[in-house]
């Protein structure tokens, strides 16, 4: 998995590419949003805002802003391509290590990062219900 | 990845210089004992007695060689003073012990490892520039105070700390005085004596010299408890037979420190201030962490509003430019640096500190490169972060 070559030796290619090239980075517009959510605390070193928009039942749209180190920055942007064209209850079921695998994994003390991803992504969803309930 | 490199991280070791590597190479048939009796045991004890006197020099103490005791690095010669002063405090009727907030982590855990202990341990506060409290400091003095320990220069942020004022407080107190001089001998001019110092610790690696050697200033009739026992090797303050390579690397590495020291000093202090400007011009609410005067020529330490120092860290790496990070993430701890958030300057600004340490073979377009790349790395952080710059 590692790059012996590469910079850091405890990062795999995958996430050093999502880290280098994140997807997805930005916000959505008001008027596309159908759920919003931000989670962490950048006291403590990471915090993350997920915008997504959904048409049919598909989370067709799905824009993030981090604050963060690099897993928490790579972790987000796996996230929001593992989510993107997806039915919001397979969305839902995305898990960290989803995640964690889908970047060919992280280092052991990185894998609370990878939380703060799939926390904002329940909380966006839950954000929707409510708004379509309203 | 870029195929360019340029190391910036020299308070965390440094590269053999060339003349060094060159008298260890030339010696390493010098292989015999120090210990031993013949003539190649003569031969290798000699070298050990030279590089003791070199390193003596270093701290203007080389009428008395005698006094350095060699370790394996700055950890032990710490660890060695804290050893010193469980088994004085033990016997005796001082155990107050006094530090600062911001030493380094073998000074810190020794100190809360006496304080487990049972010994009374005040953690001295800083300012924001991280300079000591000297007002704490005086009312912490008492006739139980047993050690005061304090840092000379800061291995995070540079800051240089008064070191002759405390050590005559200390001293006028009765207590003993030790200071972690490890990033400060090579960089600034250090004299054990005119710091009044009982102890004083040095680490080879951070001067050009090889890893896994060390010293420790003992002044004359200041107690010592081992803490490696065994042979008679210095004085039987530290047994174990002697690093004769890595020794004779340290005597060759204080010699050229000292001898280059005003030239160092006055070169790499200039690039610093060069990168600092550079950096505060280029990129908006750049916070410069550390005194603006007292701070060791080759440390620049700069907070980023809005980016987290990991991610920093980690883009600069691909740039091929090499620096450390203040931040939680980087160390592996929930905690950012505790010596800048001993400084006061909140958490978030400690998860976005950079340390820029620079050396003697950092040039003017070392400097500029980092100018050149920084800005926009910086640009594009705070453009995904979620925290306003
Ligand atoms: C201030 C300070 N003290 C002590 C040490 C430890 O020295 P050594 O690596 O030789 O054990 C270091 C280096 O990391 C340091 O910067």
């Amino acid at each position: 998995m590692q790059n012996a070559s590469g910079p850091v030796l405890y990062y795999t290619d995958e996430v050093i590419d999502h880290f280098s090239q994140p997807r997805n980075v930005g916000e959505l517009p008001r008027e596309d949003t159908d759920g919003y959510a931000c989670i962490g605390d950048p006291g403590c070193g990471d915090e993350m805002k997920l915008w997504i928009g959904v048409r049919d039942g598909i989370i067709g749209k799905i824009a993030f802003k981090s604050y963060g180190c690099p897993g928490a920055i790579a972790t987000s942007s796996m996230l929001t391509e593992l989510a993107k064209g997806k039915a919001i209850e397979e969305a839902a079921a995305i898990s960290d290590d989803d995640v964690i695998n889908a970047l060919g994994g992280i280092p052991e003390n990185k894998k609370h990062c990878s939380l703060l991803g799939v926390q904002a992504l329940q909380a966006a969803l839950a954000d929707y219900r409510a708004r379509s309930a309203r | 990845m870029s195929s360019r490199r340029v190391y910036m991280d020299y308070n965390a070791t440094t590269p053999l210089h060339p003349s060094v590597q060159e008298a260890m190479v030339r010696d390493l048939e010098i292989f015999a004992n120090a210990s031993s009796m013949h003539e190649d045991g003569r031969k290798a004890r000699g070298r050990v007695e030279e590089a003791r006197k070199a390193v003596a020099e270093l701290i203007g103490c080389g009428d008395n060689p005698e006094q350095i005791v060699f370790t394996s690095g700055g950890s032990e010669s710490n660890n060695t003073v804290f050893a010193t002063m469980f088994h004085l405090g033990r016997k005796g009727p001082r155990r107050g012990i006094i530090t600062s907030a911001i030493e380094h982590p073998c000074v810190l855990n020794a100190a809360k490892w006496l304080e487990s202990e049972g010994f009374p341990v005040t953690f001295l506060k800083v300012d924001e520039y991280g300079k000591l409290d000297m007002s704490q400091l005086k009312a912490s003095l008492g006739p139980d105070t047993l050690l005061v320990s304090i840092m000379a220069a800061n291995n995070e942020i540079g800051t240089i700390q008064d070191m002759a004022e405390i050590g005559a407080l200390a001293k006028a107190s009765g207590a003993y005085f030790h200071s972690d001089a490890t990033q400060a001998v090579g960089k600034i001019p250090v004299c054990a004596d005119d710091w009044k110092a009982d102890y004083l610790t040095m680490s080879c690696h951070k001067l050009y010299g090889p890893k896994g050697v060390g010293a420790l200033y003992l002044r004359k009739g200041a107690p010592l408890e081992p803490l490696i026992r065994g042979g008679h090797q210095e004085h039987g303050h530290r047994a174990g037979t002697y690093n004769n390579i890595g020794i004779l690397g340290f005597g060759q590495a204080a010699r050229l420190a000292k001898e280059e020291l005003p030239e160092y000093a006055r070169r790499v202090f200039a690039l610093r201030n060069k990168l600092r400007d550079g950096l505060v011009a280029a990129i908006p609410k750049v916070r410069v962490n550390g005194h603006p005067v007292n701070v060791l020529p080759n440390t620049l330490n700069l907070s980023f509003p809005g980016a987290e120092g990991e991610a920093i860290l980690l883009y600069l790496d691909l740039a091929g430019i090499e620096v450390s990070t203040g931040s939680a993430c980087a160390s592996g701890s929930l905690e950012p640096s505790h010596v800048l958030l001993a400084t006061g300057v909140g958490p978030e600004l400690a998860h976005g500190s950079i340390r820029f340490s620079l050396g003697r073979a950092t040039s003017e377009e070392d400097v500029d490169y980092i100018i050149e790349q920084l800005p926009p790395i910086i640009k594009r952080l705070r453009a995904m972060s979620t925290v306003e710059a």
